[in-house]
């Protein structure tokens, strides 16, 4: 850039080192981990502390080195796709993700609109009270959650008032409760970027379109959701890549039957202390996850093109 | 033409209640006086002078308080470092790599964050306690703290900085007496983002953290496994109201500072 070059030749000291603070940092807290989870992934499990081999004992050099390599194995993958439980747990995550996105998109769409529609002054105060609960404890609001769908909760003796049911319902331990809790934790995700969108939108379009006799449902259809497909993909990009690797909700709030895949990781690290099998895991849902932020990456590009 | 027809109000006031509802039922029942969370006894504050003597919460809550505001102060230096090299060095060398380094976390789940992390740790032998969840936690703040400096940075009217160079203000001069007062407000905001993610976070803490160095969402969390129980309602509500009175004093001082729009966060 032009000022980085007229700045005095004595800034560019300055400069690095405001550069290499923040990246010294992450190399060593952020890819390094990351490398050696690589490494043990492809290590075997061991009794020993730590619980895993080939070490890499670069005191005794290149045989070192090679010994090290020669160590390494494929075996936790192999186990990865030979156990059915792994396979089922990363089919259990996406397929949460999926549908609970979905519901999100549903539920969060037609509330981004009413509040992108509703008079200016009101609008900063909407999104403060959408942004409100994200800012107390995720945990906090699972926690809630369980208050209410316990056996003898407050849901159970509405229905009972109300001779819904006759029996109180099971709802913790389900599915619908991870559901419900994921729906509750990530809508302010999926409306915050929806609103964002929909509340720039030019609305003499909408103006045109019915000037020019096109019925509402027609208009909604044809411009202002093309319109709001990059708050779409935002939105769901920001809901669904977290759910996958969800942990708290389904541990809080699901059964044990079925784990998703960030139990199972938990489970393989502290339960069996299997850290190789856990570190393979994991390995392959950033590879999972790597997918969609590449196709987002690709629409944002598309996106700044366009201006 | 902006027309607020019934489905539109519907659909907020749905939402609103949704995601209200759990909170306030959770508050109404911290001051429950049964031991039974299921059975009204009648309204009392017996669970908040109980919290008062359960040491091992007000440990765990001084812990969090101190891990949140250390890592939030690291996270808020590097990323603001991070957001200047971004938007102001043009192409450095490795700035792929850096940019990449950046945005991954956002993305990367917390249990593979904490994992990696707690590996890194076992092989450099370093014990694990207060500092490593510091660490942790500035690690996955820092990105967020960036994105937030930067989303000021790139739209701030470089014409200031200009004028301040060519009246002879050396670089560094410039940047702290130009620069910075303008984007404290999104530093501010990327701390107390920083600070209630550190707050809030129990994963990466639970793989990270050492003995003597129990967090608070780790004390809830092993709590809420065996069931509801009524001192952890008033903890959660003491959380909700603290949240609440900085948020909204925040955003009211934010209102009576600029003009123009606060900084909005996310």
């Amino acid at each position: 850039m032009k000022e980085a070059t007229a700045r005095a030749p004595k800034a560019s000291l300055a400069q690095k080192l405001v550069v290499a603070l923040p990246y010294a940092w992450l190399l060593l807290f952020f890819l390094v981990p990351f490398l050696i989870v690589l490494k043990i992934s492809f290590s075997e499990s061991a009794i020993a502390q730590p619980p895993y081999r080939p070490m890499l004992d670069l005191g005794a050099g290149w045989r070192g080195i090679a010994q090290f390599f020669a160590g390494l194995s494929l075996d936790n993958y192999r186990l990865l796709g030979s156990d059915a439980l792994y396979l089922l747990s990363y089919l259990k995550s996406l397929e949460i993700a999926a549908f609970s996105t979905l519901i999100l998109l549903a539920i969060g769409y037609p509330i981004a609109y009413g509040m992108a529609r509703m008079p200016r002054r009101l609008q900063p105060l909407l999104v403060i009270l959408v942004v409100l609960p994200f800012w107390t404890s995720f945990l906090i609001r699972i926690y809630a959650w369980i208050n209410i769908l316990q056996h003898d909760g407050l849901l159970n003796k509405v229905l009972l008032a109300l001779h819904i049911v006759r029996e109180p319902p099971v709802w913790l331990a389900t599915d619908t409760a991870i559901y419900l809790g994921i729906v509750y934790s990530y809508l302010p995700f999926m409306v915050l970027p929806l609103y964002a969108v929909l509340e720039k939108l030019d609305q003499s379009l909408l103006e045109a379109a019915a000037d020019l006799g096109c019925p509402r449902w027609k208009t909604f259809w044809l411009v202002t959701l093309p319109l709001s497909s990059p708050g779409i993909v935002a939105g769901v990009l920001l809901c669904f890549i977290p759910i996958v690797g969800e942990f708290v909700i389904p541990d809080l709030l699901g059964g044990s039957r079925a784990p998703m895949i960030g139990q199972t990781i938990w489970m393989e690290f502290f339960g069996n202390k299997d850290w190789p099998a856990s570190a393979a895991v994991a390995v392959v849902l950033v590879c999972l996850l790597v997918t969609p932020i590449v196709l987002f990456q690709h629409q944002a590009m598309r996106t700044g093109e366009r201006g | 033409m902006r027309t607020v027809t019934a489905f539109n109000l519907f659909a907020i006031v749905l939402g609103i209640v949704f995601l209200y509802l759990p909170i306030v039922v959770l508050v109404i029942y911290s001051f429950n006086d049964s031991r039974l969370v299921a059975v009204w006894g009648g309204w009392s504050t017996r669970w908040y002078v109980e919290l008062l003597h359960d040491a091992a919460i007000l440990d765990a809550a001084f812990i969090s308080l101190r891990v949140a505001f250390v890592s939030a102060s690291l996270a808020t230096v590097l990323g603001t470092l991070g957001a200047v090299a971004l938007v102001r060095f043009g192409r450095f060398r490795g700035r792929l790599l850096f940019s990449s380094m950046i945005y991954a976390p956002l993305v990367m789940p917390e249990v593979i964050t904490g994992l990696s992390l707690l590996l890194l740790f076992v092989a450099l032998t370093i014990d694990r306690g207060f500092w490593t969840v510091v660490i942790a936690h500035t690690t996955m703040a820092t990105c967020f703290v960036t994105v937030i400096v930067q989303s000021r940075l790139v739209d701030f009217d470089m014409s200031l900085e200009e004028a301040a160079m060519d009246l002879g203000a050396p670089p560094l001069r410039t940047f702290l007496t130009v620069t910075l007062p303008l984007i404290v407000p999104a530093i501010a905001a990327a701390w107390m983002l920083a600070f209630a993610l550190s707050l809030d976070d129990l994963v990466i803490a639970s793989f990270t953290t050492g003995p003597g160095a129990t967090t608070l969402p780790i004390r809830i969390y092993s709590e809420v496994r065996l069931g509801v129980k009524p001192e952890i309602n008033a903890v959660c509500s003491i959380f909700v109201a603290v949240v609440c009175i900085t948020v909204l004093s925040a955003s009211l001082a934010a209102k009576l500072t600029t003009a123009r729009g606060a900084p909005t966060r996310l």
